[in-house]
């Protein structure tokens, strides 16, 4: 058994909000620098010059990135041996957003519901996802998501005959149809199988999954390479004035699903792909 | 290419020449306004009332800055997507609004309605740390209740821009990709 205490998961979570907003990760830095060397359109490079000269200023000046610091989701990897003292997780989840919303000059972009639409002045509630595992462990995968590209994520239930050649359609169809909104290049996040809300949370876990992760699956390594490609080959380019670079990365996240369903869900994040890992 | 400096307020004689692709450095006053705010005043002029600021030959800033630091003139200010002021915008040019900057996709109303009267501008989306440096100046002057989606006025300094609709009716989210398909084919 192993003792956390609250605080200590308030202020972790904290640190990671103020991090993540000012401070883009690696992985997604070193893939624009990539795409921007191999990018062949003039103002297409022009644009990544400026996305990547933002993320600069934002580290080196503690500014944050983007004004929209998005709604934080949270990915708990929680040991059964865990013991948290002191309070609820969710409570220290939430307090620590709180905390770190404000001693950050971050947004506060959360309203109570969409029908009064009220901010709740704190950025909370964050959405949180819990996975109880073996041992010891307390992981959480900490993200800020905005919401220029969540609101171009889909989700399609197909049947098994609309194949893999029909969930890659529709996953270029999704690129297109968001055209310049989401702030490309953008991530593409694909949750593959499960039910309709199983699909939706493996494409969330897909959308904030590190750059240089490689899926183990070697027929998912391959779909999200072919996927790279083509949808690179839209044309649609940084901020969609045309070019070549219009994903950064396919991620795909798979699960077992019914005989008579092939879920896709496709969810979008921006080049700001703000997330970050806290271990207690 | 060349970047064309521009200074508010703007009139016709300034933006005619704007082509779709061209880069803009803008300077002087402008507004802020987004969802909540664009709905309040689409309720205004339906009263027939007045905006809280006359919109002739101004600029919108489509916008939700993060909250301002001590010691800084603004906090970090990128444009928020444009598709959601769409409804509330032809009103508005109707008015004499003469530029609006964003991002993303206007719909055909909107694009029916800058045509010969003014000029749709994206600003680039999440490279708001360098564009809030770009802002001199702000003060909320209306709907102070809606915080981030308050109306503010700006004192802006060469903030980057690139034309999307000109007057003339062309649209860079449909010929940039086209022309960059077409050149590496």
């Amino acid at each position: 058994m192993k003792i956390v205490k609250y605080e200590d998961i308030v202020l972790k979570v904290k640190l990671a909000c103020l991090q993540m907003t000012t401070d883009l990760p690696q992985d997604v830095q070193n893939k624009l620098e990539m795409m921007a060397m191999q990018e062949d359109g003039q103002l297409a490079k022009q644009m990544l010059d400026i996305i990547i000269e933002n993320a600069n200023i934002a580290r080196q000046e503690n500014r944050p990135m983007c004004q929209d610091t998005g709604m934080v989701v949270c990915f708990v990897k929680m040991g059964q041996n865990i013991q948290i003292e002191g309070g609820l997780l969710a409570d220290a989840i939430n307090e620590g957003v709180s905390l770190g919303y404000e001693e950050g000059y971050l947004r506060k972009s959360v309203v109570n519901n969409p029908i009064d639409r009220i901010n709740t002045l704190d950025n909370t509630p964050a959405i949180i996802h819990y996975d109880i595992v073996e041992d010891d462990v307390l992981i959480i995968e900490v993200a800020a998501k905005g919401f220029g590209s969540e609101n171009m994520s889909q989700l399609k239930m197909f049947p098994p005959a609309a194949g893999i050649a029909g969930m890659k359609e529709f996953v270029k169809q999704v690129v297109i149809d968001a055209g310049p909104n989401p702030c490309p290049p953008i991530i593409v996040g694909i949750g593959l199988g499960g039910d309709f809300e199983k699909a939706a949370l493996l494409a969330k876990k897909a959308a904030i999954r590190n750059l240089d992760e490689v899926n183990p699956n070697e027929k998912l390594l391959a779909l999200e390479k072919e996927l790279e490609v083509e949808i690179n080959n839209l044309g649609i380019g940084p901020q969609g004035f045309g070019g070549k670079t219009t994903t950064l990365k396919v991620n795909i996240e798979m699960f077992a699903t019914h005989i008579a369903g092939l879920p896709v869900a496709v969810n979008i994040n921006c080049h700001a792909a703000r997330h970050i890992k806290v271990v207690l | 290419m060349a970047t064309i400096k521009l200074e508010t307020p703007l009139t016709i004689d300034k933006i005619k020449d704007l082509h779709s692709g061209d880069q803009v450095l803008l300077s002087g006053i402008i507004y802020t306004g987004r969802d909540a705010a664009h709905k309040r005043f689409i309720e205004v002029l339906e009263k027939n009332e007045d905006l809280p600021f006359d919109v002739q030959g101004q600029v919108i800033y489509y916008v939700g800055p993060t909250p301002t630091k001590p010691n800084q003139a603004f906090g970090s200010g990128g444009p928020t997507t444009s598709y959601r002021m769409d409804a509330y915008t032809p009103p508005l040019i109707n008015k004499g609004l003469i530029g609006m900057i964003g991002k993303g996709k206007r719909n055909d109303e909107v694009k029916a309605a800058l045509k010969g009267h003014a000029v749709y501008f994206a600003a680039v989306g999440g490279a708001a740390a360098l564009m809030g440096k770009c802002v001199i100046k702000a003060e909320v002057i209306a709907y102070e209740d809606l915080q981030a989606e308050a109306v503010r006025r700006l004192e802006v300094k060469d903030l980057p821009l690139i034309v999307v609709n000109d007057i003339k009716g062309n649209d860079l989210y449909v010929e940039g990709p086209q022309s960059y398909l077409k050149e590496h084919k």
